[in-house]
């Protein structure tokens, strides 16, 4: 397949992912099932990670569905079972005025897309963004070798924080 | 591809999920709003990181992944705690430091 063909491709998985996740997105803010939102979570991260693999970061897009799909919606799963919040539809997910919330997401939107439109016009990624596995690894391990360490203490912190917020005594 | 349209994308999905965390009362929806704009901002950076041909991008949202999983096992916890004390995760009940 030439280069023209290739960038079609990509800007028609672009637009079908795009859709799917705004799509998902919108009904992940405004459905009264608890687990509906979950599993409209995970399309919109599944959708995240194609995007890293449409930008060619196959570790990021790997890492994504690993740690987010596979870990973190468990965990959110874990955690409507245990605060029992009812497994049907819900009166009282939302609070009961919502113009306010509209008007700063449309804000937050408006002001944004402006100043991405008026900032980068129509600057072209290029062609061949793939970066490897390798490459990431010798940034981590060298240029960012103490925010890595720091990542990992923050990690046992939040490990330990967590079980003795959690625990029963 | 254009980086205008990772951009305007990630834009859309931030501001959906400001709504999110602003209009829901139960705190596990909360949560998983904040995990969308986390998610946003991923995006943002790896698309920068490929324009400008750095791999800090790629890095910095791999920090933010590792960053969002610890913040969603700590609010978790909290929430639990909530559950526990009060026999609910409703978000406008919790208004004990309010005036």
């Amino acid at each position: 397949m030439n280069a023209l063909g290739v960038l079609v491709a990509q800007n028609i998985a672009f637009g079908v992912i795009a859709a799917i996740m705004v799509f998902a997105a919108l009904r992940l803010v405004t459905t009264r099932n608890v687990v509906h939102a979950a599993l409209y979570l995970v399309v919109v991260l599944g959708g995240v990670a194609a995007l890293f693999l449409l930008m060619g970061a196959e570790f990021v897009g790997i890492t994504q569905i690993l740690v987010y799909i596979g870990a973190v919606v468990v965990l959110f799963l874990f955690g409507i079972m245990l605060t029992r919040t009812r497994i049907g539809d819900e009166e009282n997910t939302d609070h009961p005025s919502r113009l306010p919330a509209v008007l700063a997401a449309a804000l937050v939107a408006t002001v944004t897309i402006f100043a991405v439109v008026s900032g980068f016009g129509d600057a072209e990624l290029p062609s061949d963004t793939r970066t490897t596995t390798a490459e990431v690894a010798d940034s981590i391990f060298s240029q960012y070798i103490i925010p890595f360490e720091a990542v990992s203490v923050l990690l046992l912190a939040a490990l330990i924080g967590a079980i003795v917020i959690a625990r029963r005594d | 591809m254009l980086l205008n349209q990772f951009l305007i994308l990630s834009a859309v999905l931030f501001a959906i999920g400001v709504y999110g965390v602003l209009a829901r009362r139960n705190g596990v929806l909360v949560l998983m709003s904040i995990e969308l704009i986390l998610n946003a901002v991923n995006i943002n950076l790896v698309a920068f990181g490929s324009y400008v041909s750095s791999i800090s991008g790629e890095v910095f949202a791999l920090f933010v992944i590792t960053v969002a999983a610890a913040e969603v096992g700590v609010g978790l916890a909290i929430l639990l705690l909530l559950y526990r004390n009060r026999r609910s995760v409703d978000l406008s009940e919790a208004d004990l430091m309010k005036g």
